[in-house]
């Protein structure tokens, strides 16, 4: 779109920078209204035990301060009609954002007024003193509106500043920014991995003793990440240059000699063996998150098989976690009320696989023909069923009802036993199943049977005009999802040692959804990614990540994310490049369109003005 | 569509047709099964069937089937309140609002923080009826305003998007809504203040308690009224007018935009009466209470028809009844313990089995063509 932009100087100039009282106010409420909210809501209180900056900005503030950044950022961002050149950006756009900043503090000063004047903690259970007092820094009403307006009108500028800056600058000063938080975020981790590594000195410069980064480590961060966005954007530009002038840089030849796929290879061994050889430095309680990640993953990969590659929206997809796990709990466990086999457990995952393909078919069959929303209900009936009956007393006496099945013993491999008191062991394991899962999604993306989901994930009329038999392809693509998720339940049920119907509520369906949609549907690099990062930072549906104190706001965040990724960007973080293209295609054409469009009006325009004479 | 194409083709049976047809009979077997059993155990306790039913099962005589029958018709009710909203939705814009239970309960919500406040200052206990108005009319407000919120801000940039986006997106707004009054509300349980005891009461001469009287009246009355309004009014034309076809519609004059908010605000409405219906009924309301009896209104609304408001309201009653009385009827008698345990799973299994009978439901459904690719 950009190159449309630009190659066609013929188009109409863009109206210049006027003030728009109604957008600006609109926008200021609305960053007023995001702040009060995130303040009642208790996010700031909660989280503010824990410093992000040692004795300059505490993770309560922080949880505020990005608003008006973020607002300030939107008002000064310009939407660009087709057709239109772009607005040349400049002061009046800082003016925007500041006065947008300012209304939102201004609004945030107000909440704490109302809060020392009516009292009305009945149903609001944050509308607190301490909320108020976190809002004043304890120091008056005064203050309060003081602070947070000064604070708005700083901070709404320097979010208009960013959008205004050319985007090599814009890199340079948020880089620092994200560094910063997500050092100080991953402070658990990286102090772990530092302290195992024999490095404590870096640990101690930069984390502070009451956790939070240091002053001086968030400078030396801060000066780092600048100067890594600089150097990039310089690389950038005297490869560029070079390239224009058909210079050849020293080293460029070897660079170049190296062909895209190697070096793709390469990152990809380097990530794989990241993988493996970091956890030897992690403590206990990093293999516990690490455990509870991989197994998010292997699931979050199943479901990439059904969601991303076949199209199909599988909410009930807890249902073959919950079946893996029992059947697990049932073959291998000396507890199990009904039937005592004690399998070993690579043994009884033979007979797991088994009975989830059962039932993937058995489930399958009735809802592979239906619509793709009431499959969608119907999937999340069949998910609640499975837990119900594992719940109910008419099961019980085979599958333990509320109490479960416990004693599960680990899994046995030659001369030790993996179990839940060795969490990395069982990372390790979850890792090895993970990459079986990527080969065989590898493998299935680019067999017949995976061409055939695709054409059916884009238009199931014309895949079925086309030959495929979509009946049996989606049957396949549900099979092969259950499997993949009875492995993760299998290798749960070894790992926690007992099993209850409340590790499989419907819960588990949507944040797996969310982590496939975040991370990008239909990628296997995209979904792991959003897996770690998800369930690694904010946690499980109740297994806690990195951000603990963040625990109970997990779902809404979750609930927030869905709805932003739909709206702004559908196709995930890391987006498959033929799914983005289904979910884009009417814009890709009307840029066709309207490039035709203009390159006619030229010719009309050349042709006018040689015939000197306009024919009515 | 495909399916109905299909059938009458010459298309050859595949297994997946013939293990349909087998679940087809095994549910036709489990439900008259349990209906003979129940019909037997009804005329003799000693007869061949009771012998294999279980020890502990309660003997169910006429006043506890007829109590099972009100209380499934007055659930049935809200359900089918809380259907219509799905129903429109899905009627007008083609996919299924998943966070239309949380609308229903965010209506409950606001009702309880009204009725909480009039019983501190002895309104609630002096003029009843006038402070049920206000508490129904504020849940009212609410749930409109918050249905109208969420189509504005989460469904209207979506519009024309794959039917599966919204809905992915309604999950999104359903799991936001619902931890968003467990924040700010607190997690824990709101019980309702006390009703006043002359409504309480059980009434002769069917034991029907006053408050489920009051439910039924209030259902019926909001459903007259939205019957009236879509049927008889302008915008209610409008309105089946933008079902039919949104480019027609548009072209008539019609504005789409205003039409699907009113929709959305009418659902809204309707899901507000609901909550606090719900709430004065069952006496307290939790955050997590929108996400099940929303489920299984739009399983109600898929039994009736999707689209078809009539259809929504049958399929909300045969839903409420179903649920109350199939566990006690049809599988207690088979010998199954806990069938109480099993009432959400009827639910579905009806969901289940009315999408493999009759995929549009018992009334029919009115959708435009497109709504049914």
């Amino acid at each position: 779109m950009s190159e449309l932009m630009n190659d066609s100087s013929s188009l109409p100039a863009p109206p210049p920078w006027s003030f728009d009282p109604r957008r600006l106010g609109r926008l200021g409420g609305l960053a007023g209204l995001t702040m009060a909210f995130i303040c009642l809501i208790g996010m700031p209180v909660k989280i503010d035990t824990v410093p992000l900056i040692e004795r300059v900005l505490s993770r309560g503030y922080t949880s505020l301060v990005w608003v008006p950044v973020v607002f300030g950022f939107i008002v000064a961002s310009q939407v660009v009609l087709e057709g239109m050149q772009a607005r040349k950006r400049g002061l009046g756009d800082i003016i925007d954002g500041t006065v947008v900043g300012g209304i939102g503090g201004f609004l945030v000063g107000l909440l704490a007024w109302l809060i020392n004047n009516y009292d009305i903690r009945d149903p609001l259970i944050n509308w607190s003193p301490a909320l108020y007092d976190f809002l004043s820094f304890s120091k008056g009403t005064g203050f309060a509106f003081f602070i947070w307006t000064a604070l708005g009108l700083g901070l709404g500028a320097v979010g208009a500043g960013l959008q205004v800056l050319p985007t090599a600058y814009r890199r340079i000063a948020t880089w620092p920014a994200i560094a910063i938080v997500s050092v100080s975020v991953l402070e658990a981790a990286f102090s772990d991995l530092l302290e195992n590594l024999k490095l404590e000195f870096v640990a101690d410069a930069i984390y502070a003793k009451q956790r939070g980064v240091t002053v001086k480590g968030a400078i030396i961060l801060a000066v780092l990440a600048a100067i890594v966005a600089f150097g990039r954007d310089r690389v950038k530009t005297v490869v560029a240059s070079a390239n224009a002038n058909g210079t050849v840089l020293p080293g460029a030849a070897l660079l170049n000699n190296v062909a895209a796929s190697t070096r793709k290879k390469i990152s990809t061994t380097l990530g794989v063996v990241a993988i493996f050889v970091v956890p030897l430095f992690l403590g206990r309680i990093m293999h516990e998150l690490l455990a509870n990640v991989g197994l998010f993953i292997l699931l979050a990969l199943g479901l990439n098989v059904v969601v991303g590659l076949a199209g199909i929206l599988d909410l009930g997809y807890v249902a073959f976690f919950a079946v893996g796990g029992y059947t697990t709990a049932v073959l291998t466990s000396p507890f199990a009320p009904w039937w005592t086999p004690e399998l070993p457990w690579f043994v009884s995952l033979i007979f797991v696989m088994i009975v989830a393909a059962l039932v993937g078919l058995i489930i399958g069959a009735p809802v592979i023909r239906m619509r793709g929303d009431y499959l969608a209900i119907v999937t999340l009936g069949f998910g609640e069923i499975i837990r119900l009956l594992f719940l109910s007393d008419w099961l019980s006496p085979y599958f333990g009802g509320a109490q479960g099945i416990t004693n599960i013993p680990g899994v046995e491999i030659g001369v030790t036993t993996i179990k839940g008191t060795d969490p990395r062991a069982v990372f390790y394991l979850v890792m090895v199943f993970c990459i079986v899962a990527i080969y065989a999604s590898w493998r299935l993306e680019n067999s017949r049977l995976g061409r055939a989901w695709m054409a059916i994930r884009e238009d199931e009329s014309v895949a079925e005009a086309m030959g495929i038999n979509t009946v049996n392809a989606k049957l396949a693509a549900f099979v092969t999802g259950a499997v993949l998720a009875s492995f993760s339940g299998a290798i749960f049920a070894a790992k926690a040692g007992s099993i209850f119907p409340g590790s499989f509520k419907i819960l588990v369906s949507v944040i797996l959804l969310v982590v496939v949609i975040v991370g990008g549907m239909g990628r296997i690099a995209g979904v792991m990614v959003g897996a770690a990062v998800l369930i690694g930072v904010l946690g499980g549906p109740s297994q806690p990540g990195l951000l603990q104190e963040f625990g109970e706001y997990k779902l809404l965040v979750y609930g927030v994310l869905l709805v932003l990724m739909m709206l702004k960007r559908p196709e995930g973080l890391l987006p498959n490049v033929r799914r983005s293209r289904e979910l884009h295609g009417d814009e890709l054409t009307q840029d066709v369109w309207i490039k035709a469009q203009i390159e006619m009006d030229e010719e009309d325009n050349s042709a006018t003005t040689e015939g000197e004479v306009a024919p009515a | 569509m495909t399916v109905a194409v299909r059938s009458k083709s010459a298309y050859k049976k595949s297994n997946v047709d013939f293990f349909l047809s087998f679940i087809k009979v095994l549910l036709v077997l489990m439900v008259s099964v349990g209906l003979l059993a129940f019909i037997a155990q009804q005329i003799d306790p000693n007869n061949p069937f009771a012998e294999w039913r279980n020890e502990g099962a309660t003997r169910l005589g006429w006043p506890a089937l007829k109590g099972l029958l009100i209380a499934g018709t007055i659930q049935g009710f809200m359900y089918g309140l809380i259907a219509l909203g799905y129903s429109m939705v899905y009627g007008v814009l083609g996919f299924i609002n998943f966070a239309h239970g949380e609308v229903f309960m965010v209506g409950g919500m606001s009702g309880w923080i009204v009725s909480e406040k009039l019983f501190e200052t002895g309104l609630w206990e002096d003029a009843f009826l006038l402070a049920l108005i206000l508490v129904i009319l504020v849940s009212i407000g609410v749930s409109t305003l918050t249905a109208v919120i969420i189509e504005r801000v989460a469904y209207r940039p979506l519009r024309g998007s794959p039917r599966l986006i919204p809905l992915i997106t309604s999950i999104g707004v359903s799991f936001f809504l619902q931890y968003t009054v467990s924040l700010l509300l607190g997690p824990a349980s709101k019980s309702f203040p006390v009703l006043p005891e002359w409504l309480t009461k059980d009434r002769t001469p069917l034991d029907i308690s006053g408050t489920q009287i009051m439910v039924l009246v209030v259902a019926i009355v909001s459903m007259a009224g939205l019957w009236y309004y879509v049927e008889n009014t302008k915008t209610g034309k409008a309105m089946r007018a933008v079902a039919e076809d949104k480019e027609i519609a548009a072209l008539m004059g019609i504005d789409v935009d205003k039409t699907i908010v009113r929709t959305f605000a009418i659902g809204g409405a309707m899901a507000g009466v609901a909550g606090i219906m719900w709430g004065l009924l069952f006496k307290s309301l939790i955050f997590t209470s929108g996400f099940l009896p929303g489920i299984k209104a739009f399983t109600a609304a898929v039994v009736g028809g999707v689209g078809n408001l009539g259809g929504a309201m049958a399929g909300g009653l045969s839903l409420g009844v179903a649920e109350s009385t199939a566990p006690l009827v049809l599988l207690e008698p088979l010998g199954i313990p806990g069938v109480s345990q099993l009432k959400d799973a009827v639910a579905f299994v009806l969901l289940i089995s009315v999408l493999l009978f009759k995929p549009t439901g018992l009334f029919g459904e009115r959708l435009s063509d497109d709504e049914r690719a």
